[in-house]
């Protein structure tokens, strides 16, 4: 047992831990706060404290537990709501009440309940690490598979069938150092990568319904995305959406250091939102950690690597999970402060030297995998960061260490948000480097002009900023017809494809060939207006077809009668263009 | 037995060390009697073995290192609650200064209170009427909310942030608000005009004032919105009363934490600011809410001037982060002579959704916000036209907008100093403004809501 002798805050200095190892955590003081250690100079190991440390002095005992900082991994996580450390905050305001007092200790998942679990393999199999051993139906939505620790290989010697509690034993595995017991609670440190088999290219987009998204910034399953929040952008309804809409099966968001109100709203929220292809809650499928702004910023630091460790363990099960980080530069202000306590020499602004490789690491912990075990299944994990920059200065420190690593942006933009844009991402400023990579996917599954398509719509929006400037100058009277038409054009992408109202019951989800088709629907008409145009036909004719109407109203086609409705639009848009003609 | 300790090695600004010590602990309290006998209070920033750095509130002129007292009190900085507290005035650090008896406390709280589970937290959703047309209107005050005055020097934000405690009313309970005023650094007229204002209205009766004056201990100040806090907290969640916290003036706050931070050599982050500034001051702000199961609540109104009226610089800007939105305070519409000079553009209430509409302020609130506000931004940019082009250049409608903008200016968001407006007289100036503009243009309110209110504001 060591002792402390320095307390500063939440970072205390403790000597006599012996053959403590860097990260173990610790518990400290007399009120068996939990710490970590982050440095160690020959018997004096530096402790970042989770909880307040007020009242706290030197000669107070310090625990040893020979861990690194761990989450529980088990049945009973779906639906769970926790703190940075993954304490569950509903279970913690019925011990405690309303104030998060010190010192208290939940179990993350509950010990009590019973699973029925359904073996999947039989006595006398081999396994090996991440072999499914059996599952257990979580949620309505989920089914957890319960897997071979990472590191145990052997002979399924014994397995048991039916309702067991998650420290119950559930399989005994013979291997070459013996006979072990496997229960569904496992543990896993939370600083380090759980591992696979095998890194994927990730190729698959990530279908998230919205249309600016799919078709223009689309991300890959396993790939990362940054999302700027300026005030009033809209962020928390772009969030809600790709809660809701994304074709992944899990969810885990992160609200790292930010208001408390807010916070509150997503607890009240999420439990109502329903899924939207089940009918069930999403919740179901959700696991939030919240680390408010005035909670302890050491437990801030970790609440990233809780959560992304959670989703991990997900993917590993084979599924598709997603996780949405909240807001990333609270996690790195909470890493400037401790670096602060530790006197570190400090980098750009404060922020340590190792933010950017810091960063980095947790953003590669994203990727579409190869897992574990025998059977090859594929599992993949993607990750959404918000960040906030100060000032709204993209050029911080913690936004371009993001923007370096991750391979998606959505500019959320508050001038957009105010002129009711929504959702208010700016198409000029966003950008997504998986448009190669998903471009197969989009030729097998949808179609093969998706690519030149997106292009071109892309072309003409970057022309239309061109055009605005000599517009705002010289007045559109000025411009020739083609140019004219080309506004009307970009008019219609931006109003009748990218805008995206989140409450209308179909315009809130397109699916990715729907999305093709309207898209297309666009572009047609403007190829043949451009057409018409050549054979001298005058563009007040064309902005009057009839038709340009459909093509407004087209995006509230339901899913299911959209081929032939636009089917339809297509083949007027023909005919009319026709009738000018003539 | 409390141990006297004569070791002090070291002072330095608000800092010193004090040596040899024992069983001391972090955060704790501390009293320091200088040789004239009169007795300091400080706090333990660090303690390292036999070694405690305190931070002294009241400062260190007039303590010596050789016979000066240090004695540690083996508690954190705690203040005396009852229900008494209504109606007194106290210093920054909790002392009563009004002459009154001393509290005879019920319960004695710790100033740096818990972070509330955010589990536990319940959202905010009433509408606060505060009786001033361009906060009610356009940016809604939610009781729960922190909403912070954006100000700058010279400008009104004292006879703002009295207005709005003296007329502050949830509408649809006849409930008023009880008001905590923390007051950090202010001069003693400004003080004098809340005391007087307060004691004018009676508003005294159910209000709790801390003050730390500008010729105050700079250092009591950390201390002081933190012990306004726990006063509030009291009130709300013990008593059930539905809190108002107004604290001015935060920037003087942050500058008292910045001089502490320069003092321990701490690395400075933006503008000499410590890093931990986020988070310090969400722990004061983060402490407004209202709880699942609890009747009262706290909504709190810091008050910050911009130095430059820059809402870049790190304490807005850091404000802006946690707090719920911003009340904005022009300078061009307090040259105009314009009152209360509220720019409502750059303005926001972040929780305002929730909180207006049916049921809770009027069906129409939401439409005529955004109709005014679009409306007024348009006008604002055509009023920039027209200084380049000349007013002739202006279309009809583009003049119509002109016109609006001023008259918004002058008879919608101009009010006085004492004039508390319903919610409904707001919503009706509005749509009285909005009969100026051609109804083409009205795009943001409902047909009906036009036909309902529109007309009601023509025939009177």
């Amino acid at each position: 047992m060591g002792k402390i002798i320095k307390v500063s805050g939440p970072v205390v200095i403790a000597e006599g831990l012996g053959n403590a190892r860097m990260y173990d955590v610790v518990k400290v003081g007399e009120k068996e706060l939990l710490g970590e250690i982050i440095e160690l100079r020959k018997d004096k190991a530096t402790i970042q404290v989770y909880e307040e440390t007020s009242g706290m002095g030197p000669e107070e005992p310090v625990l040893p537990t020979g861990q690194p900082l761990s989450v529980e991994l088990a049945p009973g996580l779906m639906g769970a709501i926790y703190d940075g450390i993954q304490r569950p905050l509903n279970v913690i305001s019925s011990i405690a009440g309303d104030y998060m007092t010190r010192g208290i200790s939940a179990d993350a998942v509950d010990r009590k309940k019973e699973w029925n679990f359904q073996p999947k393999l039989k006595k006398g199999a081999r396994v090996t690490q991440g072999d499914i051993l059996g599952v257990v139906k979580e949620t309505e939505l989920v089914e957890h598979r319960v897997m071979v620790p990472v590191g145990l290989e052997g002979e399924v010697i014994d397995i048991y069938e039916g309702l067991a509690k998650v420290e119950d034993v559930i399989a005994k595995i013979k291997t070459k150092d013996g006979p072990k017991e496997v229960t569904m609670l496992q543990r896993w440190p939370v600083r380090i990568p759980r591992p696979s088999k095998e890194k994927l290219h990730p190729e698959i987009p990530m279908i998230t319904g919205q249309r600016i998204l799919d078709t223009f910034f689309p991300i890959a399953k396993g790939g990362t995305a940054c999302v700027p929040g300026p005030f009033g952008s809209g962020k928390t309804v772009v969030q809600h959406q790709l809660s809701k809409w994304s074709d992944t099966d899990i969810i885990v968001f992160i609200g790292c250091g930010e208001r408390g109100n807010e916070m509150a709203e997503v607890l009240l929220e999420f439990p109502e939102l329903k899924d939207p292809r089940s009918g069930l809650p999403l919740m179901d499928r959700t696991i939030l950690v919240a680390n408010t702004s005035n909670m302890p910023f050491a437990a801030r630091e970790a609440s990233v690597y809780t959560g992304i460790t959670l989703a991990e363990y997900y993917r590993d099960m084979g599924y598709n999970v997603s996780l949405m980080a909240d807001s990333t530069s609270r996690w790195a202000e909470a890493l400037r402060e401790i670096s602060g306590r530790l006197e570190e020499m400090p980098g750009e602004e404060g922020y340590p030297a190792y933010l950017s490789s810091r960063a980095a690491m947790f953003y590669e912990r994203a990727g579409r995998v190869i897992t574990l075990g025998s059977e090859k299944r594929e599992g993949s994990l993607t990750v959404i960061g918000a960040v906030s920059p100060p000032g709204g200065d993209f050029s911080e420190p913690v936004t371009q260490a993001t923007l370096r690593i991750t391979k998606v942006f959505w500019a959320l933009d508050a001038p957009l948000a105010y002129r009711r844009h929504f959702p208010a991402i700016h198409w000029l400023l966003s950008y997504s480097l998986y448009l190669d990579d998903v471009e197969n996917w989009w030729r097998s599954n949808v179609g093969d002009d998706w690519r030149s398509m997106r292009d071109a719509a892309m072309e003409l929006l970057q022309k239309e900023s061109e055009l605005e400037e000599i517009v705002r100058l010289v007045g559109v009277e000025s411009l020739s017809s083609k140019d004219r038409l080309l506004l009307e054009t970009t008019k219609s992408i931006r109003e009748d494809f990218l805008y995206q109202n989140a409450y209308h019951e179909i315009d809130t989800y397109s699916s990715a060939k729907k999305q093709y088709a309207l898209l297309k629907l666009i572009l047609n008409f403007h190829g043949l207006a451009m057409k018409a145009l050549d054979d001298g036909i005058q563009l007040k004719d064309i902005l009057a077809l009839p038709i340009r109407g459909d093509i407004v109203k087209a995006r509230f086609v339901p899913e299911d009668e959209f081929k032939i409705a636009f089917g339809k639009i297509e083949d007027g848009m023909k005919v009319q263009f026709t009738r000018l003609g003539d | 037995m409390l141990k006297d300790y004569l070791t002090i090695s070291e002072i330095t600004g608000p800092l010193m060390f004090v040596e040899g010590v024992e069983g001391v602990k972090y955060d704790e309290l501390a009293e320091i009697e200088t040789p004239t006998g009169e007795i300091r209070r400080g706090k333990v920033l660090e303690i390292a073995s036999d070694k405690a750095l305190l931070q002294v509130f009241e400062g260190t002129s007039g303590i010596d290192v050789s016979t000066s007292r240090v004695r540690f009190l083996g508690r954190g900085i705690e203040l005396s609650v009852s229900l008494d507290i209504t109606g007194r005035i106290f210093d920054g650090f909790g002392d009563p200064i009004d002459g009154g008896p001393k509290i005879v406390p019920e319960d004695r709280i710790d100033i740096n209170g818990n972070p509330i589970n955010p589990y536990s937290r319940n959202y905010p959703l009433d509408f606060i009427q505060t009786g001033i047309s361009a906060i009610d209107g356009m940016n809604p005050l939610i009781r729960g909310q922190k909403l912070p005055l954006f100000s700058g020097a010279g400008l009104p934000h004292a006879d703002i942030g009295a207005q709005i405690a003296r007329q502050a009313k949830l509408i649809r309970e006849e409930e008023e608000f009880a008001v905590i005023f923390a007051a950090m650094g202010i001069t003693f007229e400004e003080a004098n005009y809340f005391i007087s204002d307060f004691r004018r209205t009676g508003a005294i009766e159910k209000a709790v004032l801390f003050m730390n004056l500008a010729d105050d201990p700079v250092i009591e100040r950390i201390a002081t919105p933190r012990i306004a806090l726990t006063a509030a907290e009291y009130l709300a969640f013990e008593h059930d009363m539905h809190i108002l916290v107004i604290m001015t003036d935060m920037t003087n706050y942050c500058e008292a934490l910045r001089e502490i931070s320069a003092a321990r050599k701490e690395i400075p982050g933006r503008r000499g600011y410590p890093g931990y500034m986020y988070t310090d001051l969400a722990t004061i702000y983060e402490r407004a809410g209202r709880i699942k199961g609890k009747k009262g609540s706290i909504t709190q109104i810091p008050i910050l001037s911009m130095p430059e009226d820059d809402i870049t610089h790190p304490i807005p800007d850091l404000t802006g982060y946690i707090t719920e939105g911003q009340i904005f305070l022009s300078r061009e519409l307090h040259r105009k002579g314009i009152y209360p000079p509220i720019d409502v553009l750059p303005s926001l209430s972040r929780l305002k959704d929730k909180g207006i509409g049916e049921g809770k302020t009027r069906e129409d609130h939401a439409g005529v916000l955004n109709q005014l506000y679009a409306a007024y931004a348009r006008g604002k940019e055509v009023r920039e036209l027209a200084i380049i082009l000349g007013e002739a250049a202006l279309t009809d409608v583009d003049k119509n907008f002109l016109d609006f903008a001023e008259t918004f200016e002058r008879k919608f968001i101009s009010q006085g100093k004492n004039e508390d407006r319903s919610i409904g007289k707001t919503l009706d100036i509005g749509w009285e403004l909005m009969a100026a503009l051609p109804e083409a243009e009205l795009k943001r309110v409902r047909p009906e809501h036009i036909e309902k209110y529109m007309r009601k504001a023509y025939s009177t």
